[in-house]
């Protein structure tokens, strides 16, 4: 399953190569031009029926995770977080060392070597260390480097009857959606980017987005689904089973209203399910993409992803099946009834 | 000028819906624009031409810019019962909410109510609804959706030389700018008066703008805080005693071009002004001026008492003075001169 391949491919934010690689083959087939920009963001282009307008899908290759930042004189590692990572879900965790990708072990304090006051506090980020099984730190510095990156090492699998578990599902799972649509030619160009270093401040998509000047740009993107019983339920971010959750607002950015009609009106007709993202949290590329130059129309359509940013995260397969189709009727909705926007202000004419 | 300053301070913006605000400003300018245009994002652009621009030199560009967003509440679920929960839209606090009218794009009016309440201080957003009188949610349905914002519902109160209303930030520098197109008359520059689109949530609408428009300076008209009513935190610009020209905020530092020449132009034609430094809080100018390869950039301001509640107040004669000096500004920066600037 392509997911389960991107999910396992590892691209921390500034060191996104192997994602990136991954991506690029699966979309050769399908694209007419591929860039790869200075700052390291996959540009695809996939040419229209009469290139009348230029359409940006976006979603961010890199993932959360940790970087390399110290050695003990045992060969231990010390790390730190890239992008937001809560150190308590950390502890005893496998992950991936290195461009090498060594299997290492976050470690733990064991039970009987606790103190009282020990057991009431989380480990912080400066306390915890990684072993590679090196003999000693300069046996660990010939196998890794300072600035490596650490990743999470989970499969990626079904679980249960329905759901997913994996890692990195923020944002692969815009990733796949992506990839999917570049197969489908339409009336306008239609771009696909993969950004960068969305993790560490949204730094890739305006990048992106000033090369590309589209005149209409959807970030497909992973969002929480803290579904628990704690939770008030108008509290609860977006709940697992309910289709893609359109995002009318978040800490970055304002949905164009026009598109999130189009994208409502889209999914309504099709009778595929839908949700509203219900809190206002977190960011994603569409607060850059949509103030680059002089202003791009944009939207953020959302996959509820259970337990994100942490090792391993779930989705709902058929959440995950109607964002991909819900992506796709858009882009097909542009041909059949135009851009929900003036046409007249596209940049592109020939 | 307070019939304008009524019509706008009523209007229904909040920020990402400033579509009737820049209806009505749209009315009010035309005529005083050589060409009017709205960006991608909202902004409502109007250019004024110069009267008589220098041969064979293409005429510098002056950006003038107010919002036209105010703060307001954003649907975020609506329960079975038809209770409307909500997120904030910029910098609102929960208690000014309380007892308080909101009201829909479509005219719909809803209430603020509260869950219990252990005391005052946990008081919060999460825990505070909208009551549009509707009793389920497919009732609720009928008249609002997830995504749509409200603003304070609240009437303009003339006071005298001073007036009151919800949205005085900024609807009264809108006021200023309409004002000032209406008697400004560049020499040899171009002028864009420019209304600007979700200021509150962080200066976004101007930049879009400012990239479009390249401009050659940028002036940002908004409203600054008080100094002047009981055991109120020390600042020195008080209401009445003229427009304040901002030296600082936490967005910008005044070119020091633009800050002079904002002096000088008040000086010279007996403009009663004060200077302002602001510890907290930013303007357009803060996004312009570092558009492209950076815009020379300064800030007019106009006190205003109570700022992000329902009863921001403002003195007319401070308002009267800032549309004076903004004319006198751009009219100097227009001229063959340049204000030593262009």
């Amino acid at each position: 399953m392509l997911l389960a391949k991107l999910s396992e491919a590892s691209g921390i934010s500034g060191q996104e190569g192997e994602i990136r690689a991954t991506i690029r083959n699966e979309i050769a087939p399908y694209v007419d031009e591929i860039k790869i920009d200075p700052i390291g963001n996959l540009v695809a282009l996939k040419r229209g029926r009469t290139g009348k307008a230029r359409v940006m899908l976006a979603a961010h290759m890199d993932e959360v995770g940790l970087m390399v930042v110290g050695f003990e004189s045992n060969g231990l590692l010390h790390v730190d977080s890239v992008g937001g990572v809560d150190p308590r879900v950390l502890v005893s965790k496998m992950v991936c060392v290195g461009r090498n990708k060594l299997p290492g072990v976050i470690g733990s304090k064991p039970i009987h070597l606790l103190e009282r006051e020990d057991m009431d506090r989380a480990t912080k980020m400066d306390a915890l260390l990684v072993d590679i099984g090196a003999k000693n730190k300069e046996d660990a510095e010939k196998l890794v480097k300072l600035g490596d990156p650490v990743v999470f090492a989970t499969k990626c699998e079904p679980l249960g009857a329905g759901f997913m578990k994996g890692k990195a599902f923020d944002d692969r799972v815009g990733c796949c959606a992506i990839i999917e649509a570049l197969k489908v030619q339409h009336d306008f160009d239609l771009y696909g980017a993969f950004t960068v270093q969305e993790e560490v401040g949204l730094r890739g998509a305006g990048v992106a987005a000033f090369q590309i000047e589209p005149d209409l740009a959807i970030v497909l993107e992973g969002t929480t689904a803290h579904d628990v019983p704690e939770t008030p339920e108008h509290s609860v971010s977006t709940v697992p089973g309910k289709g893609p959750a359109i995002v009318y607002m978040d800490r970055s950015w304002v949905g164009d209203k026009r598109i999130i009609d189009r994208l409502v009106e889209t999914a309504e007709a099709a009778s595929v399910p839908y949700q509203f993202k219900r809190t206002v949290t977190g960011g994603t590329d569409a607060g850059r993409i949509g103030l680059t130059r002089e202003g791009i129309p944009a939207a953020v359509v959302s996959m509820p992803c259970r337990f994100i940013h942490s090792p391993v995260s779930v989705i709902n397969l058929s959440d995950f099946e109607n964002y991909v189709k819900l992506a796709g009727l858009f882009l097909d909705s542009l041909d059949e009834r135009g851009l929900p926007i003036d046409e007249g202000s596209c940049k592109k004419t020939n | 000028m307070k019939d304008l300053v009524k019509r706008l301070t009523e209007a229904y913006g909040p920020s990402g819906s400033e579509d009737k605000v820049r209806e009505i400003i749209k009315a009010e300018v035309e005529k005083f624009a050589d060409e009017i245009r709205v960006d991608s994002l909202g902004n409502l652009i109007c250019r004024v031409a110069p009267k008589s621009p220098a041969d064979g030199s293409d005429p510098k560009r002056i950006m003038v810019a107010a919002h036209m967003d105010e703060i307001g509440v954003l649907v975020s679920y609506i329960d079975d019962k038809g209770f409307l929960r909500f997120s904030p839209v910029g910098g609102l606090s929960p208690y000014v909410l309380l007892g308080q009218k909101v009201i829909f794009e479509n005219g719909t009016v809803g209430v603020f109510g509260t869950e219990k309440l252990e005391d005052m201080k946990s008081l919060a957003f999460d825990k505070m609804f909208i009551d549009i009188g509707a009793s389920s949610k497919d009732e609720a349905e009928k008249k609002v959706r997830v995504g749509d914002s409200a603003v304070i519902l609240r009437e303009f109160s003339d006071l005298g030389d001073r007036v009151t209303s919800k949205t005085m930030d900024n609807r009264i520098s809108c006021a200023v700018v309409i004002e000032a197109m209406k008697s400004v008359r560049p020499e040899r520059h171009e002028a864009y008066f420019v209304f600007t689109v979700q200021e509150e949530l962080g200066l976004r609408g101007a930049k879009a703008a400012a990239y479009g428009i390249n401009p050659d300076v940028g002036i940002a008209v908004d409203v600054t805080t008080w100094g002047d009513t009981p055991e109120c935190a020390p600042f020195n610009v008080v209401l009445g005693k003229g427009v304040a020209i901002k030296a600082k905020d936490s967005s910008v530092i005044a070119h020091p071009k633009v800050k002079n020449l904002m002096i000088d132009v008040a000086e010279k034609k007996g403009i009663l002004y004060q200077m302002e430094v602001l510890e907290r809080g930013g303007t357009d100018a803060g996004a312009i001026h570092l558009t492209r390869e950076g815009v020379p950039s300064g800030t007019i301001s106009i006190p205003c008492r109570y700022v992000h509640t329902p009863c921001e107040m403002v003195d007319m004669r401070d308002v009267d003075a800032a549309t004076r000096l903004l004319v006198g500004v751009v009219e100097e920066l227009a001229s063959s001169s340049g204000g030593g600037i262009l």
